[in-house]
């Protein structure tokens, strides 16, 4: 599965939300997504990136084009030095929130990608792993 | 600092969202939208989505309490314009925007607003000061 182009965006600041939407936005044209699979991985790229602002004190992401023989892919490598989830499980369900959310970001994330890798410890930071395929 | 502009447009407020929103910048709305409703009186207000590319959960929260405060102040908010993929997307990430009138353009939207600004006007008795809970325009 090589990676055909990568771009690492920080995000420090709410402009850097939207930085991300339109980097994500950028890669899933590239990969030839339609209309509907763009606005999808743009919306989950926007709450993980909110996540990471709010929840892990910011970070970055890593936006990456893939390619698997004919296939396209564009994968979203969020990356926060956080004080991490202690309990994934709930923070991954509808409706949980520690903050000011409507507690659908990650989980609702998840449902919008193809593949979804969650990896957080206290005290250790939060990545989160979109991906979603053509 | 960067705002939504709120136009009037007769009766109605008019907002059409043109760009793509940071989180402050909705907040903003929702202040200033709060703010020229109790000022102009106004009982309805049209927020034009048609240029938005995405609403994730923030926004559609924004929309949604934007709604709720607009009633208090005995207005209401019809949301025109959602593109296609945009419902699509908001409906698998489990956003159902309960309680916001939708309509597919502005002239359904001010459509719905008329009507439902008739059906609300008829029935209460004329400013004999005798309806205690009309609440009138703002002054």
């Amino acid at each position: 599965m090589p990676v055909q182009r990568s771009e690492v965006l920080p995000i420090r600041a709410e402009d850097d939300v939207v930085r991300v939407r339109q980097g994500a936005r950028e890669f899933c044209v590239a990969a030839g997504f339609s209309l509907v699979d763009q606005t999808k991985m743009v919306t989950a790229a926007s709450e993980i990136a909110r996540n990471t602002l709010i929840y892990g004190g910011g970070g970055s992401v890593t936006i990456e084009l893939h390619a698997e023989g004919l296939r396209h892919g564009v994968r979203l490598r969020f990356v926060d030095t956080g004080p991490g989830i202690a309990d994934l499980e709930q923070a991954l369900r509808d409706g949980y929130t520690s903050g000011r959310g409507l507690g659908l970001g990650l989980g609702g994330a998840r449902r919008l990608v193809n593949e979804f890798q969650i990896d957080s410890r206290p005290g250790d930071g939060t990545k989160v792993s979109l991906t979603r395929w053509k | 600092m960067e705002r939504i502009p709120i136009l009037k447009m007769g009766p109605y407020l008019l907002v059409t969202i043109q760009v793509d929103m940071h989180d402050r910048l909705a907040m903003t709305l929702q202040d200033d939208l709060t703010e020229r409703i109790s000022k102009t009186g106004s009982r309805g207000v049209l927020i034009d989505i048609s240029a938005l590319e995405m609403v994730d959960s923030f926004i559609g929260r924004m929309f949604a309490n934007m709604a709720a405060i607009a009633r208090v102040l005995d207005a209401e908010i019809v949301v025109v314009g959602m593109q296609p993929a945009v419902a699509i997307t908001l409906v698998e990430l489990g956003l159902s925007l309960p309680g916001i009138r939708t309509a597919l353009d502005v002239e359904r939207g001010m459509a719905m607003l008329g009507k439902s600004l008739a059906a609300s006007t008829l029935p209460t008795p004329g400013d004999d000061g005798s309806g205690e809970g009309d609440a009138g325009p703002a002054e």
